[in-house]
């Protein structure tokens, strides 16, 4: 099978490579007009096809490698090094990407099967999709390449097989591992292709802005994905490394974060293009940016620059990301500095209190936020660099940085819906931004009545303040929103005689990219408001022997005893817990320690009771050697079931915008590229 | 000076105020931290790293047998009950353990330029971009460029974008 694997790469190499040459020759022919031997419209096609065979010979691969694990042939280090027999199966075939040549490797599927959508779908517009595929192609060249020479997936052990493997890290056993990496990879890898068709755009001179919209609903898809990554990371961070937590600002999930970043920032000034015909060169910009970040996140999770709790993936290809990326960077300003005079806005901002210029601080906050992460990411590096002496950019570095400035982005997700297009007046601002206004003053005497106070016990506190300014944001943004919503379904409900919540439906179905982005903002905004629970926590820790009692409000935990048990996988050790409160019983929880046969590596699962308003966090941290108890760690953590809330509901209001409006609006996508782009020399597809 | 003159100087002296009194809430808080002891060990051992290698924060390791962090929260209940400083703490932990122990660069030397840069780089996308917009502006006062509307108006041009469902973005 190793054979076969190696085989189908080199394969998948080769079709890659011709599509770049071929597409790239057959593009410069129509371009030029030249004369050739060949038709370039069939040179074309042959191009497109070996992308689409490419992909079946990287999905070989991958198949490969998996039937390598299943079977547990351990002949292939990779396989020996994050696999063993009594590895349960889903684990099995997440060690697909549990190290770094799988990972690699599904990356490299990940960008065929997006890019044999793309070739299917090329009739959309042949000739934007043809550039789109080779742009693809040569993306995919470079991790073919890295894949055949410099991190092969394949690659067999030296002497004697040993009779089992050295097993899956312990951090990577749990479910949530099995979804999380590739979710967070389909969104890194997915960017690519909004970066294949806005550069595809800018080197043929794309006439209007209909790339934008074809690649809108690539980009929302890709975004998607890697929201639900960034989460599903953020809840294993959680569930998992057991520190009570969910965000530890590490340089890896920063490398997540930042592309998130660039790609929400270009969702929303994508539309100032689209409405306006503004902001050409900045959408470019920020496509080209996105995508480069993902390329840095892969290099800063493999390169080492910078330390992190990820340190398992790290390598010597950093060097490979580093030629690439500068290669990428060349090709995009070169690109650029031929095209710009391509990327003129047609219109300019009238008023900095318009919808315009709220997009616009919006993308704005959003850069800086980005700029934030990776200035804080770099900084070690750059401080060892300058003055020799490396620093720890910790998350109170980025608490007191960051939360200010998202503040100000939560402000805006309320102010930018109020304002309307090129100008307005104060009488509009004082109309549309009283309810607002309102449910931003009762939510600060809620909160402090509640005792969110930022001067509690006579002291200044942090974390009340940045809560209470978060909780005030959150309520007057969340109110102008549903005012937006309730003044259209109003509207909707005097025309048709439709109760309230028929015309919100209607009223969502008839615009579903603008209410579907107000679900969005929803979701953020309960998101938010988990955020800014953490600054409640209290935690509790205390050796406990039999009977012994553990006090943290509103609970009482009582140690009733321990248990042990053992698999083929790993023997674990569990604390009986009952719950009291108010007197009552009310659950058992059972926080475990494992300790891997197979790597010796011991490892915490932590038992969670969630609910509306909190969760109760139970640890087993350990025994005390000297008198053989366990050690319980509580942590009450405030609000966190908000978080996984406002994420489902982002996820819901991506869906809705995703789907077309009942207006003729998303009718134009479906003109014949023919039609749209007839000034252009077109393509024909072969099938 | 007009009485319209007037309302936009007194309107503009308010926001001045506002903007000032925001700037002051947030100095405050960046000026001022806990005191009482618990709090103050709970909010010391969150501003200094684990040093085994977990790169966590030292209040937050918990990985089973850690070799570091017990010793290190030792050392701080120690520095806080000989009744030593904040900058004490961190001073003997830096000078024991490398500046990587702390969660956060100091304020000193080249580690200010990691406190301000984020906020130069904000301030000055913000300058620029106001600077630009108003560059932008087509000489009308922006509270002109839409006449006042009245309520039938408002509600008419509300009642047009939704039956058209040309509503705009989000």
């Amino acid at each position: 099978m190793a054979t076969f694997g190696s085989f189908a790469l080199l394969i998948a190499l080769a079709l890659a490579a011709y599509n770049l040459l071929a597409g790239a020759l057959a593009l410069r022919l129509l371009a030029t007009g030249q004369p050739a031997p060949v038709s370039p419209e069939r040179l074309a096609d042959t191009a497109r096809r070996a992308g689409i065979a490419g992909f079946v010979a990287i999905s070989a691969a991958a198949f490969a490698l998996i039937w390598s694990v299943f079977t547990n042939d351990f002949s292939i280090t990779y396989i020996l090094e994050h696999s063993n027999r009594a590895l349960p199966g889903p684990y099995k075939f997440s060690a697909l990407w549990s190290g770094q040549e799988g990972s690699l490797l599904l990356w490299a599927w990940l960008l065929a099967t997006y890019g044999f959508v793309l070739r299917l779908t090329h009739k959309t517009d042949v000739k934007l999709y043809a550039y789109a595929g080779t742009i693809l192609a040569a993306i995919q060249v470079f991790f073919l390449a890295i894949l055949n020479f410099a991190a092969p997936p394949f690659a067999l052990m030296r002497g004697a097989i040993p009779e089992d493997g050295n097993g899956l890290n312990p951090l990577l056993q749990y479910p949530e591992m099995v979804i999380h990496p590739p979710m967070l990879y389909l969104g890194y890898v997915g960017f690519s292709v909004p970066f294949a068709f806005g550069l595809g755009a800018l080197m043929m001179r794309y006439p209007g802005e209909k790339w934008i919209k074809i690649t809108r609903v690539w980009t929302m898809v890709t975004w998607l994905f890697l929201t639900c990554g960034i989460f599903l990371g953020m809840h294993w961070a959680y569930a998992v490394l057991g520190w009570g937590g969910y965000w530890g600002w590490d340089p890896v999930e920063n490398a997540s974060f930042m592309p998130w970043l660039t790609g929400t920032a270009f969702l929303h000034s994508v539309m100032m293009q689209e409405k306006k015909g503004m902001m050409k060169s900045w959408n470019v910009w920020l496509v080209f940016s996105t995508f480069l970040l993902t390329m840095l996140g892969t290099l800063l999770t493999r390169a080492g620059l910078v330390s992190s709790v990820h340190a398992f993936a790290q390598s010597s290809i950093g060097t490979w990301f580093v030629a690439f990326m500068v290669i990428v960077l060349a090709v995009c300003i070169f690109t650029y500095v031929l095209q710009r005079s391509h990327l003129k806005a047609e219109h300019h901002l009238e008023s900095l209190v318009s919808r315009e210029s709220s997009f616009l601080f919006n993308n704005l906050v959003l850069l800086t936020s980005c700029f934030v992460i990776l200035w804080g990411t770099l900084f070690p590096v750059i401080s060892e660099y300058v003055v020799g002496n490396k620093v720890t950019m910790g998350a109170p570095w980025y608490n007191r940085v960051a939360i200010p400035i998202g503040l100000f982005l939560l402000f805006l997700t309320g102010v930018g819906p109020l304002l309307p297009w090129r100008a307005t007046s104060l009488r509009s601002i004082r109309r549309n931004f009283i309810i607002p206004i309102i449910a931003l003053w009762a939510a600060v005497i809620v909160a402090l009545a509640l005792g969110v106070n930022p001067m509690k016990d006579g002291q200044f506190d942090n974390g009340n303040f940045y809560a209470l300014i978060a909780f005030a944001l959150s309520a007057g943004v969340m109110a102008a929103i549903l005012s937006e919503f309730f003044r259209g379904a109003g509207v909707i409900s005097r025309q048709t005689g439709k109760n309230l919540f028929s015309a919100m439906y209607l009223l969502t179905r008839r615009n579903t990219r603008r209410y579907g982005g107000y679900i969005i903002h929803i979701g953020v905004v309960i998101v938010v408001i988990g955020l800014a629970g953490s600054a409640f926590n209290t935690n509790k820790e205390s050796e406990m022997s039999i009977h012994d009692k553990l006090v943290i409000p509103p609970y009482t935990l009582e140690q009733v005893g321990a248990t042990q048990d053992s698999n083929a996988n790993y023997d674990s050790e569990w604390a009986m817990l009952d719950v009291y409160k108010d007197g009552k019983k009310q659950f058992q929880m059972l926080p475990e320690k494992r300790v891997y046969h197979a790597s010796q590596q011991p490892q915490t699962m932590v038992a969670i009771h969630s609910n509306i308003l909190w969760d109760l966090y139970v640890i087993y941290e350990g025994t005390n050697p000297s008198t053989n108890q366990p050690i319980i760690k509580a942590i009450i953590n405030p609000l966190v079931s908000w978080i996984w809330a406002g994420v489902a509901l982002v996820a819901f209001g991506t869906f809705i915008a995703l789907v077309p409006s009942l207006t003729p609006a998303t009718a134009s996508l479906r003109v014949p590229a023919t039609r749209a782009v007839p000034t252009e020399p077109v393509l024909h597809g072969g099938d | 000076m007009g009485a319209t003159d007037m309302r936009a100087s007194r309107r503009i002296t308010f926001w001045l105020k506002t903007a000032q009194a925001l700037a002051l809430a947030v100095a405050v808080c960046f000026s001022l931290g806990a005191t009482d002891a618990g709090k103050r060990y709970n909010d010391l051992n969150h501003r200094l790293m684990c040093t085994c290698g977990c790169a966590e924060i030292l209040g937050e390791c918990n990985h089973v047998g850690c070799p570091s962090s017990e010793g290190e929260l030792d050392e701080l209940r120690t520095g806080i009950a000989g009744g030593q400083t904040d900058k004490q703490i961190f001073d003997s932990f830096a000078a024991k353990y490398g500046a990587t122990v702390l969660a956060a660069p100091t304020t000193e030397g080249f580690n200010l330029v990691a406190w301000i840069a984020p906020f130069a780089v904000f301030a000055a996308a913000l300058l620029g971009t106001i600077l630009l917009v108003r560059h932008w502006s087509v000489g009308k006062s922006e509270l002109a460029a839409e006449p006042e509307p009245n309520s039938e108006m408002a509600a008419l041009r509300d009642r047009i974008r939704h039956e058209t469902g040309n509503e705009g973005g989000f």
